[in-house]
């Protein structure tokens, strides 16, 4: 189980998300969204467009790295990848 | 109760009418622009179109008048379909972008909604929002993608990609359904969606490399006579236009020496010769004209427009108004501006009272009944 930590600012839309880490399966970063999104019904939708891709102002970094694959989340991921949820420091 | 729903750079702000005048009642989803927010007449049920920086278009309905709010699914674009980038001549992956607009369907079909989206779908649910389908009829038109090297397609105005913003049911007949996309034109179907026809024909667009474009045009706003269904106004990039026969030909009602000419919003009277516009400075600057914020009032079919400035600033204004931004509730208009100020027109606008100067930039104003 890889654990992924998120954003506060995903709490407001999601109260019960555990921002600070939740456990998750999945072989790849998509998979891990996709389970995700079944605890938490249209998390998904927020870090990702209609085609998979993660949405421009949203970032998940792997273990501390950025992901190679913006576009289908393939990135491989094992039960110690830490996930981090963010968003850019945009608005006004 | 009369309620004033704006969506706003900040959230979709609520005003009630009580003995005092419309007052600030409720602000739902603080700091998210709020794209476009109706109560729906036939079920009362009320709906918001979330434009997340961050987080994608999103879509709200509440049961309750605002107390509370549950998300729906937005609409998607199937996997695999493609727009053309104008600007580029590619072709890419077609995704919601924006939720610009939604709309009730016929009277007849109390769960039909309509949702107008950018790069160019139009969307239908037929239970109140809880799943959407992407209308193929009008986003196959031909029209669309245009040919390669060749004739354009339907391209962005203001935005880079196109945007389906204006949509209204025939209330004689559920199945008629016109459109609006900038830039792309007007569009109806008899037939519940199935086939579409333009409804340009000899619209002026001098954007255009001829005039012979059957689409490609710019309407910033379409909306029907209420009581005459096939008498139709268009505050088009280029000028403001009526029908007389359901979009097959457009009258060029612009002024010819006066500030009736560039805008985004228009509102029809229940009246089929009145209708009000809020004129702008085309087209670079966009800006309230000379400094004067009025709204202009046609009575005999856009023949002639009257000025209407009573209780509108009439020196250093540069309200904007966006196109979903005036409305109309029998005698009574409302409008917000990009810089914040709401106003309510009583008489059919002769006389203006602003209800707040400080609000975030307005994009959408719409009355509701309780």
């Amino acid at each position: 189980m890889a654990t992924v930590r998120f954003t506060r600012h995903l709490q407001r839309f999601f109260p019960d998300l555990d921002v600070d880490g939740e456990a998750a399966a999945g072989a790849t970063v998509a998979e891990v969204v996709r389970a995700l999104d079944q605890r938490h019904p249209g998390l998904a939708g927020y870090l990702v467009d209609d085609a998979g891709r993660l949405r421009r102002h949203v970032n998940i970094f792997k273990d501390g790295h950025t992901l190679r694959d913006r576009h289908g989340l393939t990135d491989p991921v094992g039960p110690a990848t830490e996930l981090v949820v963010v968003q850019a420091l945009s608005g006004g | 109760m009369v309620e004033l729903m704006l969506g706003t750079r900040k959230g979709l702000v609520t005003l009630a009418e009580g003995s005092s005048g419309f007052r600030v009642r409720d602000v739902a989803f603080a700091g998210v622009p709020v794209e476009y927010a109706f109560c729906d007449p036939r079920t009362g049920a009320r709906y918001a179109a979330l434009e997340h920086g961050h987080w994608g278009p999103k879509l709200h309905r509440s049961d309750d008048w605002g107390a509370t709010w549950r998300a729906l699914p937005a609409p998607a674009y199937p996997e695999g379909e493609r727009f053309r980038d104008h600007w580029t001549g590619q072709t890419k992956a077609a995704v919601l972008e924006h939720l610009w607009v939604v709309a009730p369907g016929g009277a007849d079909q109390p769960g039909v909604l309509y949702a107008g989206t950018n790069p160019g779908g139009l969307f239908r649910s037929d239970d109140g929002g809880a799943a959407w389908r992407l209308i193929r009829g009008l986003w196959d038109h031909p029209s669309r993608l245009g040919v390669e090297g060749g004739r354009p397609g339907w391209f962005g105005g203001g935005r880079d990609t196109p945007g389906l913003h204006s949509i209204f049911v025939d209330p004689r007949d559920s199945r008629r359904v016109f459109v609006g996309v900038s830039c792309g034109g007007v569009f109806e179907t008899r037939d519940g969606g199935e086939t579409w026809a333009s409804r340009n024909q000899r619209l002026p667009a001098p954007f255009l490399p001829d005039d012979e474009h059957d689409t490609g045009h710019d309407p910033h706003f379409v909306a029907p006579c209420p009581t005459a269904p096939d008498v139709l106004w268009q505050q088009n990039h280029v000028g403001v236009f009526r029908s007389a026969d359901a979009g097959r030909s457009w009258v060029d009602v612009s002024e010819a020496d006066g500030p009736v000419g560039f805008g985004f919003p228009i509102a029809p009277g229940d009246h089929p010769d009145v209708a009000w516009v809020v004129p702008a400075v085309s087209d670079e600057e966009r800006a309230a004209v000379g400094g004067r914020l009025r709204v202009c009032r046609t009575e005999d079919g856009g023949a002639t427009w009257q000025p209407l400035t009573r209780g509108l600033p009439q020196e250093g204004a540069f309200d904007l108004v966006y196109r979903h931004a005036l409305d109309r509730d029998g005698e009574r208009l409302a409008f917000g501006s990009t810089t914040g100020n709401v106003f309510l027109g009583r008489d059919g606008g002769d006389r203006w009272t602003c209800l707040g100067h400080h609000f975030p930039p307005v994009y959408s104003v719409r009355f509701a009944r309780n």
